[in-house]
């Protein structure tokens, strides 16, 4: 039951691209039509799943401090966070590899399609940031996959609206300077202001 | 490899410090070529931590100290470094240089440090600092790189900090925590802060403004 609320909590209340902004340059770039944005969201839920449980052994079984202690009691001492960041980045940088060539050789269509910003992902930083904030968070093992998995469902469903939003938008007259970039920042504002109403659901 | 090096210092000191081109670098990406309103890189953090000037403040000196030197190394060993690995060499550099920061920042303004939470991690996924990797400092020598690495640190601190005053100023009246706007003289209450702009969608929609304007100035249009 926690996990459920865990897992609506991540996708609709700290929404990773309307609460915190994370992910954001491929969220703008990627979003202008729905089956590239729905391509680019799945591999993000794929590389959140995998990575945030992994990165949660390597933090709760290497760099916490004490966390070392599973190999001899002299190492009870050691606090090895500081090295967090480029332990977490080496993993997502390889397993967006992994992504990549699985992409590339079951889907070259939308490889094609997503283009530069497949290796990209490994500088999305909704992935790093899920990292970030499940180290800050007393999350246990099945916590931090639901954690991961459901960011990515919220960054997913992100992606999609705008980029449906935005094929409308199309069609419509909206003043010069303000095309494309500008009006999609305004767009992406409101929308935030639209799920800052499921704050007030109570789990 | 060190001759290399060599003639590339050379060439380097026949050409004055600040010359044209270089002063170029620097100065491009405050306007005409600003990674945020133009490149579109890097706009997760600018929406994060504008709430107030402080924090905006000291990211954009983390983010500067961190793109110049990133790009200073990348450069340097542009010419070791394979293609394929390229990405984990860049990440690595980059990482390292944040790691330095992150630590500077938990020692000597912990607070502030506290206030920006991940986002020192997260310099590291700056896509401004890949994007200048990848596009200026694998082709070009140490010095412009370095040049290119503060200009564009600079392009994105400015952006950071014209969104940040304003948020700040219309969020809670006041700018680097002083109050600005004080007691309606009429009614004698006090300021309401104006709640929009302390949320992040204040800032996205501050952003959208700022692209506006500095569009229809420059005269910039996309299709779309």
């Amino acid at each position: 039951m926690e996990l459920i609320s865990l897992g609506i909590r991540s996708i609709f209340i700290d929404n990773m691209i309307f609460a915190y902004f994370l992910g954001m340059c491929s969220y703008l770039a990627v979003s202008k039509k729905v089956p590239t944005a729905l391509g680019l969201g799945m591999a993000v839920i794929f590389v959140l799943t995998t990575t945030v449980p992994l990165n949660w052994l390597i933090v709760n079984y290497l760099l916490k401090p004490g966390a070392l202690a599973w190999i001899s009691p002299a190492f009870a001492e050691v606090d090895l966070s500081f090295l967090s960041f480029i332990v977490f980045i080496a993993v997502i940088a390889s397993f967006v590899q992994l992504t990549e060539m699985a992409v590339e050789k079951f889907a070259p269509a939308l490889y094609n399609a997503l283009g530069i910003f497949l290796p990209l992902i490994a500088v999305n930083c909704s992935i790093l940031g899920a990292a970030l904030f499940m180290q800050g968070r007393p999350y246990s093992f099945a916590e931090a996959t639901v954690y991961g998995f459901s960011s990515g469902i919220g960054w997913m469903i992100a992606i999609v609206a705008l980029a449906a939003i935005r094929e409308k938008l199309r069609y419509s007259n909206v003043p010069k300077p303000l095309k494309g970039l500008g009006i999609t920042f305004i767009l992406v504002g409101l929308m935030s202001l639209g799920f800052l109403s499921f704050m007030g659901i109570t789990l | 490899m060190s001759t290399q090096t060599e003639t590339a210092a050379k060439v380097q000191s026949a050409e004055p410090l600040f010359s044209k081109k270089n002063r170029k670098l620097l100065v491009d990406p405050l306007d005409g070529n600003n990674p945020i309103t133009v490149q579109v890189l890097g706009i997760c953090s600018a929406l994060a931590v504008t709430v107030q000037m402080k924090p905006a403040l000291v990211m954009s000196l983390g983010v500067i100290f961190v793109a110049s030197f990133s790009s200073l190394f990348i450069s340097l060993l542009r010419n070791t470094i394979p293609t394929r690995i390229r990405i984990i060499v860049q990440l690595a550099v980059v990482a390292s240089w944040v790691v330095i920061v992150d630590q500077v920042l938990k020692a000597y303004v912990y607070d502030v440090s506290k206030q920006l939470s991940v986002f020192v991690g997260l310099i590291i996924t700056n896509c401004i600092i890949m994007g200048r990797l990848e596009a200026f400092a694998l082709g070009n020598k140490p010095w412009p790189s370095f040049l290119d690495g503060i200009g564009n640190g600079l392009g994105y601190g400015v952006i950071l900090i014209i969104v940040a005053f304003f948020r700040e100023l219309l969020g809670s009246g006041s700018v680097f925590g002083v109050k600005i706007l004080g007691a309606d003289s009429l009614t004698g209450l006090p300021y309401q802060g104006n709640g929009l702009m302390m949320l992040p969608a204040g800032a996205c929609i501050v952003i959208g403004l700022l692209i506006w304007a500095q569009r229809a100035r420059n005269g910039y249009a996309e299709e779309h």
